[in-house]
């Protein structure tokens, strides 16, 4: 299973991220994992949340640009080289990332959390499948 | 089968209407000389008396009237009737200096609001149709102008004004109105709103709007005629002649049919002053030759422009002009090149974007920078940094290719661009020169 995550397009201007987590804070919306990819004109803030839905309202509503993307998350083990074995996997699924980030803190301890963008997500959940990599799912973060 | 307001005056021959222009011109001449000493004074500097214009041939020889004679003339220098036979005034906006007050008598309004019931005639209006007018009231000539001109045509008329768009889709829906009336950015931005509120162009009544009092281009007539499903038509004016209505379009939508039995227009090279033939590029002069109040003689409008009179499959047969391309002081001069803000819309317009741009000048180290804001449009975003960049890198090579030079695209988020009911803030200049 994917999960979905919320894409902000940011202006590169003083105070466009703090206006963002103030919108999400007045809503209660719990951030379970951020990451920031930026050029030198603009930025995408990348976001895994609690509550999607209100997230995306109150985005919206405060005139950002915002989209849901599908993700792949996995759990790996907190020790040296689990990061490794896991892209070992995708690598022999010939799985292509774009990017990825991690985050701490899920529900299982003793574990790191990986979200992956891919091309072709379904495809790709498919193929790592078969491998026996199996990806968790929204409930994890909630 | 084209309706007209006044049919006798809109497609009266060729003769006639030199004949009116001459007789009215003749008659404006007189008053001006006998009732507006600063016009007996200038001609008098060209040792012109009134015998010497008896055509409109001889409009040459007077001199001009620019917006700095305006100026220094405020508030009642150009006054030409006593102030108890003066029912109303308007104003300009006055952002490029002071204010422009205009008088008008009961007369002046009158042949006002003929032109503008012209304008919605042309537009396809009867007195069936209800008429929604969303140009700004009070001092601006768009809310009164097209008011007027909808009373005299017999439409159930909305004074709405502008602003709170959400009660004026109500108000379309509700009392089913037919016409719009109102500046164009307003209306993209109406249409805007409606795709928000789930709104497509069935689910309202409209089937005409007149937009004018600001630039806008072809494109964006089609961006807005396909959104709020209605045939949208150009109307040109001017505070200092009336208002809106010294032009307007007909079913043809191609060019202006000017007032021409109220007001002469000429094209000069605005350089050398020097009249140019028809179809030719100039600034655009007019002469308003039956106003009472507010007599306006070669007034220099610099809208740049130009004249055609080729026959219209509309029936009208007066002088057509253009949509203006420019103004004379509105055209930017960039790193030695002139742009304008016309050229930039189109391209926006022609890469998919909203028409809410913003243009942001500078000079850093004795070279102009040129930046241009756009708004990024929610169906235009994904979560891939390239494919954005690759947008950004589109209209900048866009831009380059209309303008011959580049301009740095910086996308901002919807609604960003300060965006006043009324008018656009198109142009920031920051340059200190």
């Amino acid at each position: 299973m994917s999960i979905k995550q919320i894409s902000v397009f940011l202006e590169n201007k003083p105070g466009t991220l703090m206006e963002m987590t103030s919108l999400l804070a007045e809503k209660n919306v719990d951030l379970r994992a951020l990451s920031l990819a930026e050029t030198k004109d603009f930025g995408i803030a990348r976001l895994i949340t609690d509550d999607d839905a209100a997230a995306m309202d109150v985005l919206r509503e405060g005139g950002f640009v915002a989209k849901l993307t599908s993700v792949l998350a996995f759990a790996v083990p907190d020790e040296p080289g689990g990061l490794l074995k896991l892209l070992q996997r995708i690598g022999e699924a010939k799985v292509n990332i774009e990017y990825m980030y991690s985050f701490l803190g899920g529900k299982e301890e003793d574990h790191a959390y990986m979200i992956f963008r891919v091309a072709h997500t379904a495809e790709a959940e498919e193929r790592l499948r078969e491998l026996g990599l199996i990806p968790i799912t929204s409930e994890t973060f909630e | 089968m084209e309706r007209y307001f006044q049919p006798e005056i809109e497609c009266a021959s060729r003769d006639e209407i030199v004949s009116i222009q001459n007789k009215k011109l003749r008659d404006q001449i007189n008053h001006v000389w006998n009732n507006v000493p600063y016009y007996r004074s200038k001609m008098e500097e060209k040792g012109l008396s009134p015998d010497d214009i008896q055509t409109i041939d001889d409009l040459k020889k007077l001199p001009f009237l620019s917006k700095y004679d305006l100026r220094d003339s405020y508030p009642y220098g150009l006054l030409g009737v006593p102030l108890k036979d003066v029912v109303r005034i308007h104003s300009t906006s006055g952002t490029t200096g002071k204010r422009v007050v205009a008088f008008y008598t009961q007369h002046d309004i009158d042949l006002w609001e003929d032109c503008c019931a012209r304008a919605l005639v042309a537009a396809g209006a009867t007195n069936e149709d209800v008429c929604q007018v969303a140009y700004g009231f009070g001092l601006f000539t768009g809310g009164a102008g097209l008011n007027g001109g909808s009373h005299k045509l017999g439409c159930m008329t909305i004074p709405i004004s502008s602003g709170n768009t959400d009660r004026q889709i109500m108000f379309i829906q509700d009392l089913n109105a037919t016409i719009i009336c109102c500046t164009p950015s307003y209306a993209a931005y109406l249409g805007e709103r409606m795709k928000e509120l789930g709104l497509g162009p069935d689910d309202i009544p409209l089937k005409a709007g007149i937009f004018g009092a600001e630039a806008w281009s072809e494109e964006m007539r089609q961006d807005i005629q396909k959104t709020l499903g209605i045939k949208a038509f150009d109307i040109y004016g001017l505070t200092e002649l009336s208002g809106p209505g010294v032009a307007f379009e007909c079913s043809a939508q191609q060019g202006m049919h000017i007032n021409e039995d109220h007001f002469i227009a000429e094209i000069i090279d605005p350089d050398t002053e020097e009249v140019l033939p028809d179809g030719t590029w100039g600034e655009l002069v007019f002469s308003a030759i039956d106003k009472e109040a507010f007599p306006v003689i070669r007034y220099r409008t610099r809208d740049i422009c130009r004249l055609t009179r080729e026959k219209c499959s509309c029936g009208r047969t007066h002088v057509k002009m253009d949509k203006p391309r420019g103004r004379t002081d509105d055209m930017l001069i960039i790193r030695g090149v002139n742009v304008f803000p016309s050229q930039i819309e189109t391209v926006l317009l022609n890469n998919g974007y909203g028409a809410n741009y913003q243009i942001i000048v500078d000079r850093v180290n004795n070279t102009d920078t040129f930046e241009v804001r756009v708004e990024l449009t929610p169906e235009m975003f994904t979560d891939d940094l390239g494919d954005i960049t690759a947008k950004q890198k589109k209209l900048e090579s866009g831009l380059q290719a209309m303008l011959g030079i580049k301009a740095k695209v910086t996308l901002v988020a919807p609604k960003s661009i300060v965006r006043s009911e009324g008018k656009a803030v198109r142009v920031i200049d920051n340059r200190k020169i």
